[in-house]
């Protein structure tokens, strides 16, 4: 097997997941996960679905504690760090009829958190505006958040997560229902905002190909385990095979992926929950 | 109608109008038109067993109240809400029809917590109604922020570490709290029409949330102030004109927002 | 040991016969419908009909019929006006069971009002809001059995379309299933279990038969079948043995005149409910399939130009020595 060589920077990472371990209702999702983000880096993390990717944005959240292991952003631990993480969910539940304009949400991510009415101030509006028009969003800023489309939803969501300056984006299958044109704009759309306001992002998909053109390192999950890398180091048909413990074929067609599964004369694995899994590529090193 | 006698009633109402159009709003936002409805239910039962054992009945309806609010809430953790709340309202019935039971003189009380009554006013309620009433709003005031963003999309707002739950504790017992002051005068059973319909026919004149805010609590003034000259003029009872007022707020801003909505679509 | 639980007479009292026909009749046909209505989210819409049934009941005293026509007649056309201003969100919906009640508690207020003034039948409110177990006029027992056998003719006719519809809308509708019509009447048959045990426990108290049994039996069981049998069977049961202590109490303080029933049915539902909530043991949840909210995630369909990643994936325990 290929030692999958690690990038260390010289920076202190902006996200650091060390040996995370989740087990929900009495199967394990994650098993002894390793990876880390440096600054500005747009990184993939990509499975099919089930295979843990939600449950690890969760757990970098905050949301989920794990069962071992422990995530750092910026050095110092989630709960303290919260405000350094914007995260824009799949998808979020709105009725047409909520007096809510496109504005005041994006507003709200500003300063959702904090006690009170808020005082509407110019600086604010105009960091609100400044967002909406990043994001192509301000002609439909005054309109009411239900009645926009997915898509337009998704670019508030997106404009809500990043107006308060954070280090790192997560972003939750976002591509999940969109047409390729689609899934395309959007995918420049957070690369370019990203790039210019030096954000490093974490977007989680279950399909690769949109994000090649923009993506600087992949993690890939299956059966809990994770891979980390640059695609040309992860997405190989030994690399995959043996994450998912069945031999798959990786096929790379006019620069484009396919993961394909293999004959079956597979590998014979026993099933042994309790044996710790050595995870192919150890980015440990970055930011010690 | 406007008899020195009448002005405790103009007073009260006022206040519990606008209590109502500022807690309404979340509620209506929320979805918790059930829970708003269960609450003050529970806290009649508790003006019941108040009287019962001599104590001032506005101190078993707040009692009873926020007893609801925090067993909905518990309840809550276990089970879907709106069997939480089914249950927890009917147990606080039950004990309210003990309650009742045990004494025989009560009709015309039990009519008027649950229905309204604009005559039986003192000046000396006014003013603890008005402090209970600021309260209120100075609560939502401060937690309008979280809560809003809490309401709109949970899952972001946990992130950004702001405790749901503990939000929707806090809520509950302001409903619990503006419920209870505002018993009196509308009744158990009707108090919660002024706080779901004025909300809902000033969300569809506005999309903006503050200003929703301000029409709920206008066209709630508004609704309080007919229902009250006409239930003086015609000796009929608060809660009917109160409950028949709300439905007219509600289908006018279904009405209005259906004349709206289907020219204005935006596109892709 | 079983005697002192009875107190003397308990089985020799005509009242009591009928209270334990017309007590079980209702908490049957509520536990029943009951099971489909908490599924569908509906407990506030079956609080609401009850509620408005106060309406209806208050109505019939003005005119002198039996409250029971009142509740089932207003309860229906309460169900069929909630049907019609039909929201399809959750929380709209909530939003309209919720205008419908105020404004048919508002009329409630007028009867009542009128009821007061009127007819000098002060007690009526009483009545109607807390029932009269032991005092039910044994010329309602036909009545009381005909409604019962309409609410259960509808959910014996409609079951599958209604639990199929419970489950999913969509996918009732493309197996044909007319889902607003079968919602319209399973909302019709909650009416009239409430009105049924409104009679009995008083329309305040109704809900309690129809959601407390039926969440208690959702809690125990995933299989629909053993759901509905179970609620009807914790309904009837807590109604017997409510009737039982309430006649008991009888000859307790403090007004020695008995407690009333309706809090004897309450509290012993909230504390089976309670008693099923403890984790006895940690059952794996396996819920009733309960309608996905719509922003699940996409299933697990790969685009076209990448089939294989439906790739069944088995976990891997071997470690590689890199």
């Amino acid at each position: 097997m290929t030692e999958i060589p690690v990038t260390s920077l010289s920076d202190p990472a902006v996200l650091a997941v060390d040996g995370v371990s989740v087990r929900l209702s009495g199967r394990q999702i994650l098993r002894d996960v390793s990876f880390g983000i440096g600054p500005g880096e747009f990184v993939g993390l990509i499975g099919s679905n089930g295979a843990g990717k939600t449950t690890l944005l969760r757990v970098i959240l905050g949301l989920q504690a794990p069962a071992a292991g422990h995530v750092a952003v910026c050095g110092q631990p989630r709960a303290e760090a919260r405000r350094l993480v914007g995260y824009v969910p799949q998808k979020i539940q709105l009725d047409p009829d909520m007096p809510v304009r496109a504005r005041d949400l994006v507003g709200l991510g500003l300063d959702g958190h904090r006690l009170g009415i808020g005082w509407p101030s110019r600086g604010r509006r105009q960091a609100v505006d400044e967002m909406l028009r990043a994001v192509d969003a301000d002609r439909f800023a005054d309109q009411r958040v239900g009645n926009l489309s997915g898509g337009e939803q998704q670019r508030i969501m997106i404009a809500h997560a990043l107006i308060s300056r954070p280090r790192l984006l997560l972003l939750d299958e976002p591509l999940a229902n969109l047409d390729i044109r689609s899934a395309r704009e959007i995918v420049d759309l957070i690369a370019r905002i990203t790039r210019q306001q030096h954000v490093s992002v974490l977007i989680s998909a279950h399909e690769i190909n949109p994000l090649l053109p923009v993506m600087d390192r992949v993690v890939y999950l299956a059966a809990g385990r994770a891979a980390t890398g640059s695609t040309d180091e992860v997405v190989t048909t030994e690399v995959l095979s043996d994450l998912y413990g069945y031999h798959v074929d990786v096929i790379n067609v006019h620069g484009r992926i396919l993961v394909v599964a293999g004959h079956g004369d597979g590998l014979d694995v026993p099933a042994d929950h309790a044996a710790g899994v050595q995870i192919s590529g150890q980015p440990h090193a970055i930011g010690e | 109608m406007f008899a020195p006698f009448m002005m405790n009633a103009w007073a009260v109402a006022t206040i519990v109008a606008v209590v109502a159009g500022v807690v309404g709003f979340f509620v209506v936002l929320r979805g918790a038109a059930f829970v708003a409805d269960a609450v003050p239910q529970g806290a009649f039962a508790g003006a019941a067993g108040a009287s019962l054992i001599g104590v001032n009945t506005l101190v078993g309806l707040g009692v009873f109240a926020l007893a609801g609010a925090l067993g909905i809430s518990w309840l809550s953790r276990r089970s879907r809400s709106d069997v939480a709340t089914a249950l927890t309202l009917v147990l606080l019935l039950g004990l309210g029809a003990l309650f009742l039971s045990f004494t025989t003189e009560y009709s015309a009380e039990i009519f008027s917590l649950l229905f309204g009554e604009v005559l039986g006013i003192s000046q000396g309620e006014i003013a603890p109604v008005a402090v209970l009433g600021l309260v209120c709003i100075a609560a939502i005031a401060v937690i309008y922020r979280p809560l809003l963003l809490s309401s709109l999309a949970p899952e972001v707002s946990a992130a950004r570490g702001i405790r749901g739950r503990r939000m929707e504790l806090l809520f509950l017992v302001t409903v619990a709290l503006a419920t209870s002051m505002t018993l009196p005068v509308v009744g158990a059973l009707l108090i919660f029409s002024l706080m779901i319909g004025p909300p809902a026919a000033a969300r569809s004149l506005t999309s903006s949330p503050l200003l929703a805010i301000a029409l709920s609590v206008v066209i709630a003034v508004i609704t309080v102030w007919i229902a009250i000259a006409v239930s003086f003029e015609t000796n009929w009872p608060v809660g009917f004109f109160v409950g028949v007022g709300g439905a007219i707020c509600y289908a006018a801003g279904r009405g209005w927002a259906m004349l709206r909505g289907s020219s204005r679509r935006p596109a892709q | 040991m079983l005697s002192s639980l009875f107190a003397p007479g308990f089985f020799a009292s005509p009242p009591v016969h009928l209270a334990l026909l017309t007590g079980g009749l209702a908490a049957l046909v509520s536990g029943i419908v009951g099971t489909f209505a908490v599924q569908r989210g509906q407990s506030y819409a079956g609080h609401a009909l009850a509620d408005i049934s106060v309406t209806g009941g208050s109505g019939s005293f003005l005119i002198g019929i039996s409250p029971l026509w009142g509740f089932a007649v207003i309860g229906v056309l309460a169900a069929a006006i909630m049907d019609m201003i039909g929201v399809r969100r959750p929380r709209g919906r909530d939003l309209a069971t919720g205008i419908v009640r105020g404004a048919g508690l508002g009329l409630a207020a007028l009867f009542l009002y009128w009821d007061a003034t009127s007819t000098n039948a002060t007690g009526a409110a009483i009545t109607i809001l807390f029932g009269s177990m032991f005092t039910i006029d044994p010329a309602v027992v036909s009545l009381v059995i005909v409604v019962a056998l309409a609410a259960l003719a509808i959910i014996g006719i409609l079951y599958r379309p209604l639990l199929l519809s419970s489950v999913s809308g969509d996918l009732a509708a493309a197996r044909g299933v007319p889902v607003r019509l079968v919602g319209l009447l399973g909302l019709i048959a909650i009416a009239l279990a409430v009105s049924l045990a409104a009679v009995t426990i008083g329309t305040i108290l109704s809900t309690a038969l129809l959601v407390g049994p039926a969440a208690t039996a959702l809690r125990l069981t995933s299989r629909p079948g053993r759901a509905t049998a179970g609620a009807a069977l914790i309904g009837v049961a807590v109604t017997w043995l409510g009737i039982v202590l309430a006649y008991d109490s009888f000859t307790w303080p403090p007004q020695h005149d008995g407690w009333p029933v309706s809090f004897f049915v309450v509290a012993l539902i909230f504390a089976v409910y309670l008693l099923t909530s403890v984790p006895w043991r940690t059952l794996p949840r396996r819920p009733w399939p309960v309608r996905a909210p719509a922003r699940a995630h996409a299933p697990a369909q790969p685009p076209a130009h990448e089939p294989a990643q439906a790739v069944p994936v088995r976990l891997a325990h071997r470690r590689t020595d890199r």
